[in-house]
Formats: structure tokens, sequence, C-alpha cells
């Protein structure tokens, strides 16, 4: 058992959230616990990556009110790269591609980045070479992809598994993973499941940001919140799932006063 | 987020590493230019009476020229009669005969730079030439090169040790006369680096020259000659700094190099003068003329070059393919940053039968930065099956630097084939947050962007230096993300 179960490691306060005047979370709560995966599910402009996207760091979001806390210290306060180097990992729903830069160059460069801030020696060539061969072999990726351009080329299972392998080799703490199922056969999606389920500790957390409730077959989640224009309509355990399986979001949505069009919405 | 800071403030913040003065005992010629400057040059570097009547010759056409303005570049009128002519740093009239008898201050600077002048030199493997200010201050492993016939020394010690070689050679790939500036340095050279790699002689390391401008108010005029003998190899490197004053300083370059029959030159540059401040004070006006002629039949000619300094650059390093089956290459990356203002690119004259070129060219533009590519592939009638590529490709930084293209094709072959690709991209915002949220901070996402982007280029250089300008990139670029 870790010392740290049940500890928070992510306090979302009533997080509000604006793109380009529009308002896109209202009013968001959430806990983390070390340890804890937590699925966060809803229908499209639901606000799912736009809350991921926040809790990375990406510009262009502006927070209106409340605070977000990881490890006790005010996350929001921290560029992207402080919050990479502390921890925190999003797996993008479309990696992006960096023409030119070679995979390994890159993971060598993101690994010793953390690697430095961490107080740890910085890995040659040799020594990151055998740590990413055990890696790729854990997360089934094929060696090729270390010497193409970063997600150039790649398909999307590619894309998916270098995310995934990104993930390994930075040992997050808090993995963000944004519709990580999204262009994914059934295979591919089990390998990546696989990869996820691996790097389920105690002193890890994961979000899993999802349309689909296929991925949590394959990941089961500790906690369920089901997100509606902005705001969580609904928390629960895995058994929510189910019930999502069966029914849907409609009758959420009914339950909590919003019409499809979100007209509702306060 | 609050994590957003201003790209234009930091980017101001961006230092130039080698903007240090050598507190040196100078010798300088006061500003201006006449008939006795030219003797005095002329006289001091104990130049035969031919040079100097080819020296005022050059001096004489220039008079009658008018200074070019069809580049894509803006200055305000350049006083040549405010620049000096010649410094030198004061030392016994004979030149060293060793580095032990070099001036320890000199030493140190180029120690600064990162230049090896001594041991670190043998563990390189490269021989170095060092030019500071007028003159070259040490040659390295000329007796190692000597021994396979290479000669690798200042140009006006070939000129007395070598006279034939020189007259020869000596403004026939680049005529005194061919333009403003190119006349300018055949009036006032003052330095620079000669090379002949004998038939069949595969030049054992590589030959590299540094010039440094140290002095105010001086111009610097150098001219490397390479000649490269039937079936020999030489790969030869520059690297230029100076040091960071309000006034502009003018740098007038000529390179000539010649390949005979199955020779191949490979010729690259590391620049980075003094590129001038956010605001457009002070930095060098880089003025060259570099040309290679693919003389004989199977010869090959390779520019690569990294243009990171200069406030102005004005450059284009061109081959004429007049040998049948020969090649010429041009792999080039061009920084403009802060106010810089580049207009580069290389000509492409094919003559020979079955002749071949390729351009790789990446511009990247920052700040309020200029980069202009301008580029002549020219096929003349008998240039039968001659084949040439262009690839340009120009990145943009931020919304106040701009880019172009300016690509000039003239085909009077109908066997030719010339294919032209162009693009123009930015550093995305995702790219940069991709990078971001895996631990790299913005500057050293940049970094690796662009070097991804230059990345057809740098493999061109010579191993060593491939290094050194992919650092160099990055410094040239800090703070400049968009």
């Amino acid at each position: 058992m870790s010392a740290n179960e049940k500890q928070p490691l992510l306090v979302i306060e009533d997080l509000w959230v604006q793109v380009e005047d529009k308002t896109i979370l209202k009013g968001i709560d959430l806990t983390v616990n070390y340890g804890e995966v937590h699925a966060i599910m809803g229908p499209n402009g639901s606000g799912k990556s736009t809350l991921a996207n926040v809790l990375a760091g990406r510009e262009g979001y502006e927070v209106t009110r409340g605070k977000v806390t990881y490890k006790g210290r005010d996350l929001l306060a921290m560029p992207p790269e402080e919050r990479a180097r502390e921890g925190i990992f999003l797996a993008f729903q479309y990696p992006v591609e960096i023409p030119g830069v070679n995979n390994i160059y890159f993971l060598k460069a993101a690994v010793n980045a953390v690697r430095k801030h961490r107080g740890l020696p910085e890995l040659d060539a040799m020594d990151f070479l055998e740590l990413v061969k055990e890696k790729m072999a854990q997360m089934k990726v094929r060696e090729e992809m270390l010497y193409r351009a970063v997600n150039e080329g790649f398909s999307g299972g590619e894309k998916k598994r270098n995310e995934i392998l990104q993930m390994a080799l930075l040992e997050p703490t808090l993995a963000i993973l944004d519709e990580i199922d999204s262009g994914l056969d059934i295979d591919a999606l089990r390998d990546v499941a696989d990869g996820v389920n691996a790097l389920r500790g105690p002193d890890r957390s994961f979000i899993m940001v999802t349309h689909y409730q296929r991925l949590l077959h394959y990941i089961e989640p500790d906690h369920i919140h089901v997100l509606a224009y902005g705001e969580v309509i609904r928390s629960g355990d895995r058994t929510l799932a189910h019930e999502l399986e069966e029914r849907g979001y409609g009758w959420l949505l009914e339950e909590a006063g919003m019409d499809a069009q979100g007209a509702g919405a306060p | 987020m609050s994590s957003a800071e201003d790209p234009l403030d930091r980017l101001v913040k961006s230092e130039y590493k080698a903007g240090f003065v050598t507190d040196i005992e100078e010798e300088s010629l006061p500003p201006g230019l006449d008939e006795d400057v030219i003797r005095f040059i002329s006289a001091k570097k104990g130049e035969p009476d031919w040079l100097l009547e080819w020296r005022l010759a050059a001096f004489r056409e220039w008079q009658k020229m008018t200074e070019p303005h069809w580049a894509h570049v803006h200055y305000p009128p350049i006083d040549y009669q405010a620049i000096s002519y010649w410094a030198a740093p004061k030392r016994p009239e004979d030149r060293p005969q060793s580095l032990d008898e070099v001036d320890p201050e000199l030493l140190e600077t180029f120690e600064k730079l990162g230049i090896p002048l001594h041991e670190r030199a043998a563990l390189a493997g490269v021989a170095v030439d060092a030019v500071f200010d007028s003159v070259s201050v040490a040659t390295t492993f000329k007796e190692k090169l000597a021994e396979h016939g290479i000669i690798f020394c200042p140009l006006s010690e070939a000129v007395r040790e070598h006279p034939e070689l020189v007259r020869k050679y000596l403004g026939k790939v680049v005529p005194p006369t061919d333009n403003f500036f190119a006349a300018l340095n055949s009036a006032v050279f003052s330095e620079g680096s000669f090379v002949y790699i004998p038939k069949g002689v595969r030049c054992p390391m590589e030959l590299s020259t540094y010039f440094r401008i140290n002095a105010a108010s001086t111009g610097q005029f150098e001219r490397t000659l390479i000649i490269a003998d039937e079936d020999s190899y030489v790969s030869y490197l520059e690297g230029c700094t100076a040091p960071m004053r309000d006034e502009n300083q003018l740098h007038a370059a000529v390179v000539e190099l010649i390949a005979e029959r199955g020779a191949h030159i490979k010729y690259s540059t590391v620049q980075n003068w003094y590129p001038g401040d956010a605001e457009g004070r002070g930095g060098i006006y880089n003025f060259v003329t570099k040309r290679g002629l693919c003389q004989g039949e199977h010869s090959k000619i390779s520019w690569t070059q990294v243009e990171t300094g200069s406030v102005i650059t004005w450059k284009y390093p061109s081959c004429i393919l007049r040998g049948d089956h020969s090649v010429g290459e041009f792999y080039s990356v061009a920084i403009s940053n802060l106010r810089q203002q580049a207009d580069t690119g290389t000509k492409m004259i094919h003559i020979g039968k079955h002749t071949s070129s390729t351009i790789i060219s990446k511009g990247i533009s920052a700040g309020h930065g200029s980069n202009a590519y301008r580029g002549l592939v020219k096929v003349m009638d008998g240039a039968e099956g001659a084949r040439n590529f262009t690839q340009c490709d120009s990145l943009l930084m931020g919304d106040t630097c701009s880019a172009h293209t300016f690509p000039y094709i003239e085909v009077r072959n109908p066997s030719a084939q010339v294919e032209h690709e162009a693009t123009t991209s930015k550093i995305s915002e995702d790219q940069l947050f991709y990078c971001r949220t895996r631990g790299l901070d913005p500057e050293e996402a940049v970094s690796l962007i662009v070097n991804g982007f230059c990345k057809e280029v740098i493999n061109e250089l010579p191993m060593e230096f491939a290094v050194e300008a992919q650092k160099l990139l990055g410094v040239s670029l800090e703070g400049a993300v968009g």
C-alpha cells in the first residue's frame, strides 16, 4: 500500500473557462486522489477536451474563476513545461507532427528535460536506447518508429501508440488521456489499453477523456463523470458506465433540465 | 493563460555571444580609399608589381561602377571614404614562426570563440587558418599537409611562395570587375586563405579558416582561392564573428573555387557576424561574391552555408558547370531575426552536357527579419540533358517578419529537366505546445523544430561543425517564440 493512498493529487474547484468570450466550462469540481482512474465522458462539445487542455496548460483558454491545485501547488500558475516536469502528461487526441525531427531524438530530449528537473542524471544515447527499447517491447511499439520524424506519416494507431510510449518513458504522476481510443481498431485499442493498464499503480493517477464507453471495457475506471455543456451532471462509480451503455446520455440531460441544445443550462 | 509572455519582449533579450572586443594593440590606416591606400596595402604585403597593377586596375574600374540595389534589402548609403581599409595587430615585422610566438591575447580570443588553434586542433583533426582583421595570425598543420603536397596558407604567403599558381587562377572565376563589391575587394583585399590540392590527393583533414573583425570602423575584405586538381577532394569550412558595435561594418569577400576533372570541393560556411541589435543598430554588411568553376568532367562543387549573423546579407554562392557530367550543389540555411535582412541564394549555370545541380534553401524569418531566396538556374544551348532540382522552404515565426522567393529559370536546351518546389510554413502553436507538454521549454522547442526544418542542410555539414551549427541556430532564435 502506498503512503499516498487516498491523498488528493489534483483538486479542481469551481473552474470556469472561457475561449474567445465563449464560456466552455461552468464551475467544474473534481478531486483525483493518488492511484485513481477517472473517466470524463459526455457528448460532443461538452468541454471534455477543454478540461484536458486547461490542465496541461494550453494557451488561449482563459480561466475566469476557480482554482486547480496539483500536489498542493497552484497548477494554473505553472507553464506547460513545468507541469510536464512535475508529472502531468497529456496524451493528445491528435498528436502533432514535427517534420525532420527524429522520434528517438525527441523522446530523449523530453526524458532528459524531465530527469533534469527531478535531479536525475541525463541519459546518454546508449542508456536511452536501452531504456526506450525496453519500453517499446512493453508497449508493443515497432522499433522503426524511433527513426522516423515525430508522428510524421504515422497511422492513427501508430500515433496513439507513440503517445503511450512517451507516457511510459516520462513516468507521469497524472496522465490525461484525451480520446486515446479515437481512430483505433480493436487490436490497437487493446494494445493501447494494455499499455495504460501496465502503468497503473498506487502513485499514478489517470484522467481519461472519452466519448465512447467502449474504452471502459479495457481500462476500468474507479470514477466516472458525465460532462454536458460545461458542467458535471453526474458522477458515479464504474456501474454508471453500464447505465450509459444501455441508455445513452439523453436521460441524464433531461434530469439535469437540459435539452439537446443545452438551453436549460444556467 | 497566466504563462503567456510577450514573445517579442523575449526576442529582444537574445544575445550575441561573440560580441566582445579584444583589447590588443592594432595598427590601422585612417579611413579613406585612394590609390595610395592600395599601394600601402600592397607594400605591406610585399607584393610583386603585377599584383599591385591588378589591384589598381580593379580600383579604377570600381570607381566607374555603382553599388547594386536590386536586392530585397534596405540600408542607408555606405560612405566608402569613412572606412579604414587596413587594420592589423601590431607585432614584429616577421610572421610568428610557431603558435608560441602568437600574442597570447589573440590566442585567447580564438579560444573564447571555441576555435582550436592548439592541441585541440589535433584532436579535432582540423587544420585552421585564423584571420584577425586584415592579417592571418596562425595556420596550423602546414607541415603535415605539405607531406601530401597540399598547400594551405594565407593568400599573401601564396603570392610570395607560389606566384605561378596564384597568377594563373586569381580572378579567373570572379573577374575583378564582376560586380561592384568584387571590384572593391580586388582593389583592397587584405588577407584570405589559399588552398591547392594536387592531382589524386584526398585531403586528409578538414581545412578551415576563421575570420574575425575586431577593430572599429574597419572593413574586412578577404579573398579565398581554392584549387582542386584532377581527382582530388577537399572539405573546407569558414567561420566568421565580430564584436558588437553601434556602427555598421562592411565585409566584402570574394571566394573562388576551381575543380578540375573528377575533383570535388565541399565548401561550408558558418556565418555568425554580429547581426546588430533589436532596433537595427550596428551589425555587419555581408556583401560577398562566391563562385565555383567545375572546370573538368565529373567535377563537383558543393556549397553549404548556415547564415545566422550579419544585419544585411547579399550572397549567392554559385557554380559554373562547364565540365560534362559536373555537379553543383547548394545547401543553405539563412536566419533573419531582429532587424536582419537576407537576400541570398545561388546561381547554377549549366554549360556542359549532363550537368546536374541541386538547390536546397531553408529560410527562417523571425522578429522583424526579412528573408529572400534569389536563385538562377540557367541552362545553356549545349547543356544536353542538364538537370536541376530546387527546393525552397520558408519558415515564419511571429507576424512581423517576412519571406520572399525570387526564382529565375532560363532554359535554352529542350532536353533539360528543371524542377522547383517551394513551401512557406509557420511554427505552429500546436507544435510548440506539444513539445512543452513533454517538458521542453519554449526555446528548446523552437530549436528542435527549427533544426528539424533545416535537417537536410545541417546533414551536409562536416560532423564537428554540424553540432556547432545546431547550437547556433538555437542561440540565434533565442526568445523568438511566436
